[in-house]
């Protein structure tokens, strides 16, 4: 009973949310909406046993992209006037997407109903075996069978992280305030300064 | 509990849910009492390094200040600035505080006082931190003003910098220790070092990332000489600059139950939890029972961090912004990532993994 009303409040709250993501009329509240989107996303993956991607949910989604979102929209000067004009240019296309989705939604429940593909049961044939946790059991297939398609995605992304580092870095020469920490930790004091001890009533020479 | 429930006749589920919200009251109450006294401790050890004699006035020894102050905040006006957004402006602290106190639920008080057991708890854990810098971005936002909102920028690029580093340090305890549960981290802590010292502290390949984890954890709850986002001399009070009254407390209280987590963190991870330093049995059961003696080596170790953490805050000097990146980007990922590799390949050499995985 518990597990049917949160269902239900998650997934109200995610279909709620989602739709409030693409009506709200200010960009950082609809970055928020997502944000919720995501969150309850995350709890129905929880409540379907899938807690290790409820959590990479969370931690990539939540707290790295969409953080990453809002920064950026944040420090946006956005005319909400020349937003809202591309709405009806782009109706036919965003119809067609939804479309697209829809067919493809049918398409798989469709195929789940009349038991071509089983999903979420206990019995399934996507069901791992019971001894191992969720975590144990997604390693042992990443890096068993699908090592090396794994491997290579995460070369793939190096290559991309690279990528954009390179693109956009410059090189920054003669800034004022760049300094060389590591010169500076090594600076000892007798470098530093010099003991003068001068007689007294005489001047001092530098 | 929840069997207890049951057998006075209730079905599972209001068994469960009963229970549950107990467990929850059961830490979340006793948790704003130790946030209250912990603010106390927090401005006695400053005063004390200061030369000051700190709250002394409002009940023995100042032990009421807090909650004169929680009192006065109380009664005070809300304030909302008319340029802000009201419905953000509103929500953020509340956002500040409840992820402060939700990230609680995974910790282990005792061997089997734990609200949820689950086997992702450190992942849980650094989910809700990630949750964290919401309050402080949407309140910068929100509020309207300059100042917030170069706190809310400085405090989104300063946790989410530091959140990859404690992600790599947590990946080289739970290498060590083989699971992501709590509990199991802890117990994987019993008698480590030569099968009498509790701790993953005193390994020598772990004790360079406890030092880490320490630094970043003061960085992640932007404590000195971390608190960039409230730095008081460039930016006023920070995000919270706009907010008053008990608006202002939930900010308050929820950093301090941040700060707690944090010490708990490094009394769970790296100082055996609410095991003793020494695996003799006397030591786990000399206070009338063993869940009170594990509660009470875990508090111990908590007030240790506490001490530590006003200490770093009482003599520190703050950071300047580039340091603070400089530090996070350039010395702690390398080095972390660098102990990832050289933890996982020494597990490997040496065959420790425990028949975690099939």
């Amino acid at each position: 009973m518990i597990q049917t009303i949160a269902f239900y409040l998650f997934a109200v709250i995610v279909v709620a949310s989602a739709v409030m993501v693409i009506s709200a009329r200010n960009p950082v509240h609809s970055v928020l909406w997502l944000i919720l989107a995501f969150f309850n996303a995350a709890g129905l993956m929880v409540l379907v046993g899938a807690e290790f991607i409820a959590m990479l949910l969370v931690i990539v989604y939540v707290g790295a992209v969409a953080v990453l979102f809002l920064f950026v929209v944040m420090m946006l000067d956005i005319d909400f006037a020349e937003l809202r004009s591309g709405f009806v240019k782009n109706f036919p296309f965003g119809m067609l997407i939804a479309l697209v989705l829809a067919v493809e939604l049918i398409f798989g429940i469709g195929a789940w109903q009349i038991g071509g593909i089983q999903l979420g049961l206990a019995q399934g044939a996507g069901h791992m075996a019971d001894a191992h946790s969720n975590i144990a059991s997604l390693g042992a297939v990443l890096y068993g069978q699908y090592l090396f398609l794994f491997e290579a995605a995460g070369l793939i992304l190096l290559v991309a992280m690279v990528g954009a580092i390179v693109l956009t870095h410059r090189e920054r020469r003669a800034v004022r305030g760049q300094q060389n920490i590591s010169k500076q930790v090594a600076r000892r004091p007798d470098e530093a300064t010099v003991m003068k001890s001068p007689e007294s009533g005489k001047g001092i020479e530098l | 509990m929840t069997a207890t429930f049951q057998s006075w006749g209730l079905t599972y589920d209001w068994a469960w849910f009963i229970a549950t919200i107990i467990g929850i009251l059961v830490i979340a109450l006793p948790l704003m009492l130790a946030v209250a006294m912990i603010i106390y401790a927090d401005r006695k050890i400053w005063a004390a390094m200061a030369l000051r004699r700190g709250p002394n006035v409002v009940g023995p020894f100042g032990l009421l200040q807090s909650f004169a102050d929680g009192l006065k905040v109380f009664l005070q006006e809300t304030i909302i600035p008319s340029a802000a957004n009201k419905g953000i402006f509103l929500i953020a602290p509340i956002i500040t505080f409840t992820v402060a106190l939700m990230a609680w639920a995974v910790i282990p008080f005792g061997p089997a006082a734990v609200l949820a057991n689950i086997n992702v708890g450190l992942l849980y854990i650094l989910a809700i931190s990630s949750l964290g810098v919401y309050g402080v971005v949407m309140s910068g936002w929100a509020s309207n003003s300059k100042y917030p909102f170069f706190s809310a920028m400085r405090a989104a690029a300063q946790m989410i910098s530091y959140e990859v580093s404690i992600g790599f340090i947590l990946i080289c305890v739970v290498l060590w220790a083989g699971t992501f549960n709590m509990n199991g981290i802890v117990l994987a802590q019993k008698g480590h070092i030569f099968g009498i010292i509790n701790g993953f502290v005193f390994n020598p390949l772990l004790f360079p990332l406890w030092v880490m984890f320490l630094i970043s954890s003061l960085a992640e709850t932007a404590r000195a000489p971390f608190d960039l986002t409230e730095a008081e001399s460039e930016l006023v009070a920070g995000y919270q600059t706009e907010y008053s009254s008990m608006s202002f407390a939930l900010f308050w209280l929820g950093e301090y139950a941040n700060v707690i987590l944090m010490c708990t963190l490094n009394a769970v991870l790296f100082f055996g939890g609410w095991l003793p330093p020494l695996d003799i049995p006397i030591l786990y059961d000399f206070l009338f029972t063993a869940g009170i003696t594990a509660f009470f080596w875990l508090f111990v170790k908590i007030a240790f961090f506490f001490f530590v953490f006003s200490w770093v805050k009482a003599t520190v000097p703050r950071y300047r912004y580039d340091q603070l990146m400089r530090l996070g980007w350039k010395v702690f990922l390398p080095l972390s990532l660098f102990f990832v590799v050289l933890i996982s390949g020494y597990l490997m050499a040496t065959g420790h993994f425990g028949g975690q995985i099939a």
